[in-house]
């Protein structure tokens, strides 16, 4: 397997944790990852994105400049990256947030009420839960959700591993969706 | 895989230096280096080491100066503009023959360019951005894991041999995470009879560059130098070759370069092409025998860097045949493409 | 004719510390009192085997040719930072950076304010001869109004290139420093205020008590073009009215 992944979406969204979470789970599975964020004056802009490359195979780039997976958490970052996909792509978007319909039709499209979920079960600030929860079950490969579940424990900060009870229910809501 | 953890670059390099026994560093924020002035103010007090944030990179890099005098393991770590201000500083340690590690991760210049990773600063590394007659030792990882690694050997080195050794990475490789496992201390302990400790017991040691007088006194210091600079050249070169026995093409880049054109190389096997990648891992001193070797039985060398070509003047000095040599590079903080590695290699078959 | 020495009694002799090697100071040069009183200092506390200084860029940058204590060079104007870095590995050992007025207040200005803002735990001694010397004798961040120097040749006009420069007065505005004195050493009796102004400062130093200023108004016969004698009345008549002698800070 070989996927290379944009999340994106507002500070705030856990966008660069979620992207974390993966590579962790996927790396405790003996998967090749890489994570790298957008940093600097991007960041200021109040959007944030990170690349996660997951792989069978040593990696190259950890910059995904046409990714096979897009999960957009906002409007704007699902009009940034949408264009890029590759040809047959997933874009996966938080339609909570996102009215507007995604353009291209050669790209495979998934919406997910990720914030509405989170909300549901307790915090919004869960809603990438309930993306990598989607994600994961349209695209087994990239990880178990054992796995992810086990990698909540070193992704999460100290601080914040208090929800991981919450996190873990968004993770399996969305993930029988 | 459960030692394995997933680690930032430029935290990864800051864990390194403290199993090392770097206790004392000295920076100025800058991006795209920030996580390691981050992560040494963190970890240095838990050690019982000295973080201090200096006014400047010129104030940095001298109170670098000052420890290394003083005996201890010193770091500092900037980026390119940063590293500009550090020239200095480093030519003086080098002609006083101190040791100490200094960290770039290169982003986009000139001037104040941009904060994406970059390679345009090979020249400012290897050739020595500061005045006089000095080198200092210059490696450049490709992966977090080796960035650790190299931390530890870079602290020995430069102990070793009384230099300065500089880690040169760049933007992409500082900001990204990967696996990597935490490097062992080699070991390895070094006397510093030298060093400034009060002279008890003995004639005052001094740590000076300058030798005024008489007439031949520093040509006398800098031929030392140069004995200590020929010992490295002969002992310390570095370098990874992958598939290059049977290569007709042979693509030369290091650090984040190299990783893309090892994509490319793979993809290029695919299709039959008999490509190959050499990745010096020491830019100063460079492989330029080994690359020469190497080079003997290709028919064309293609070199791969994020700058307007830099390297590729050690590459031709290495295959000293013009017709051979091929440069492809992306400036500004943009990344080589592996598409295009690819078309250029596909095509020189054709 | 045999000296009996049993006949006399030692009332004066070079200080342990000061190496006994020919000077390369000018006559009437105010560097080779300080290092004299430093050397003493040094001798008086005890202190020899536990001292390192930083020497500047400047006409003292052979000055660890002179004390014979360990001892760094330092590039022009970020002594303090090398000190600061000798300090924080050896925070026993006493450490001192000697500085004259191009190396703190132009080139080093930065080092010297944010060293002393830190409160690092070493004694600076400043050296103010309101001019450059070892590059022949250029204007100074404190050479004075209307001086004649290389690069002022119709005098210092403050309207173009501004006016002296007091370091006493600029880092007392700090609120870390514990002793801030400013000295002459055109006499006597300011030699010895100067050496106890020193002795302080190291003894603070000693006493882990943190950062110590000491300024020396001092003579440069050689680059002012007068003689020894005149240099000092110059002291005297043309500084010292503008850089006030005393004690800014003593806690």
């Amino acid at each position: 397997m070989h996927e290379e992944i944009i999340v994106a979406g507002f500070g705030g969204q856990g966008v660069i944790m979620a992207g974390k979470l993966m590579c962790i789970a996927a790396m405790n599975e003996g998967k090749h990852v890489s994570h790298i964020p957008s940093y600097g004056a991007e960041m200021r802009g109040g959007t944030a994105n990170c690349s996660v490359v997951i792989s069978d195979d040593p990696i190259g780039s950890p910059v995904v400049p046409e990714p096979t997976v897009v999960i957009a958490m906002n409007l704007p970052s699902m009009r940034k990256f949408e264009p890029r996909l590759k040809k047959g792509g997933l874009l996966l978007y938080n339609s909570s947030l996102i009215d507007a319909k995604p353009e291209r039709d050669d790209i495979e499209v998934i919406a997910v009420e990720a914030t509405g979920i989170a909300e549901e079960v307790g915090s919004t600030r869960a809603a990438n839960m309930a993306a990598i929860g989607r994600l994961l079950a349209a695209k087994p490969d990239i990880a178990s959700m054992d796995s992810v579940k086990e990698a909540l424990k070193i992704a999460v900060s100290k601080r914040n591993q208090k929800f991981n009870d919450i996190n873990i229910k968004v993770l399996d809501k969305a993930h029988s969706l | 895989m459960s030692d394995r953890i997933l680690m930032k670059g430029n935290e990864a390099v800051g864990e390194a230096a403290i199993i090392a026994g770097c206790r004392h560093y000295f920076a100025y924020p800058i991006t795209p280096q920030n996580e390691i002035p981050a992560y040494m103010a963190k970890r240095l007090p838990e050690v019982g080491g000295t973080f201090l944030q200096a006014e400047s990179e010129l104030a940095a890099i001298n109170m670098v100066f000052g420890a290394s005098a003083a005996g201890a393991r010193v770091m500092t770590s900037s980026s390119s503009p940063g590293i500009s201000l550090k020239q200095e500083g480093i030519s003086y340690i080098a002609g006083a023959e101190l040791p100490c590690v200094i960290v770039d991760m290169m982003r986009g210049g000139p001037g104040l360019g941009n904060i994406a990773g970059s390679q345009a600063d090979y020249f400012q590394a290897t050739r020595g951005g500061g005045n006089g007659d000095y080198r200092i030792i210059v490696l450049a990882p490709a992966s977090v894991q080796e960035l650790a690694d190299i931390t530890i050997e870079a602290f020995d080195l430069a102990d070793e041999y009384r230099i300065p050794v500089m880690i040169l990475g760049e933007g992409y490789l500082g900001q990204m995470s990967e696996p990597f496992s935490l490097p062992e201390p080699s070991g390895k302990t070094f006397e510093k009879p030298w060093a400034l400790t009060g002279a008890k017991g003995r004639k005052p040691n001094i740590i000076a560059s300058m030798r005024l007088t008489p007439e031949n006194l520093l040509e006398e210091h800098n031929l030392k130098l140069k004995k200590t600079y020929d010992k490295i050249t002969e002992k310390e070169v570095r370098y990874e070759s992958y598939l290059l026995d049977d290569a007709d093409y042979i693509i030369v880049a290091y650090g984040t370069s190299a990783r893309i054109s090892r994509s490319a190389i793979i993809e290029l096997r695919k299709e039959g092409i008999k490509a190959g990648l050499f990745r010096p891992i020491s830019l100063w001193p460079y492989p330029y025998k080994e690359l020469k070797k190497a080079a003997s039985h290709a028919k064309k060398v293609l070199t791969v860097e994020m700058s307007l070509g830099q390297m590729v003047e050690d590459v031709r000095l290495a295959v000293m045949d013009d017709e051979k040599v091929d440069f492809y590079g992306r400036t500004g903080g943009m990344l080589p493409e592996s598409g295009e590695i690819i078309r250029r290699v596909r095509h020189y078959g054709s | 004719m045999e000296a009996k020495t049993a006949d006399f009694k030692y009332v004066y002799d070079r200080p342990k510390s000061l190496v006994d090697v020919p000077t390369h100071y000018c006559p009437g040069c105010g560097h080779g009192i300080v290092h004299k009183i430093l050397a003493e200092v040094i001798d008086e506390l005890g202190i020899r085997d536990d001292t390192i200084i930083v020497a500047p860029v400047g006409c003292s940058v052979l000055l660890y040719n002179y004390i014979d204590v360990d001892g760094s060079e330092a590039a022009h104007g970020r002594a303090p930072a090398v000190a600061t870095g000798i300090k924080r590995v050896h925070k026993d050992k006493v450490v001192i950076s000697y500085q004259g007025d191009g190396d703190l207040l132009a080139i080093g200005t930065a080092e010297a304010v944010h060293a002393a803002n830190r409160g690092e735990h070493f004694t600076t001694i400043f050296i103010n001869n309101a001019i450059y010397g070892m590059t022949g004798g250029q204007m100074a961040p404190t050479t004075m109004e209307n001086q004649i120097t290389k690069t002022t040749p119709y005098g210092r006009d403050p309207a173009d290139v501004g006016f002296p420069i007091r370091a006493c007065e600029l880092l007392n505005t700090l609120e870390a420093p514990v002793f801030i004195e400013r000295c002459a050493v055109y006499d006597v009796k300011h030699v010895l205020k100067t050496k106890r102004a020193i002795k302080k400062g190291l003894q603070n130093q000693i006493e882990g008590k943190g950062y110590s200023f000491i300024e020396v108004l001092s003579m440069c016969p050689t680059n002012w073009g007068i003689n020894p004698v005149k240099s000092a009345e110059w002291v005297h008549d043309v500084m010292e009215p503008y850089y006030k002698l005393g004690n800014f800070r003593d806690i």
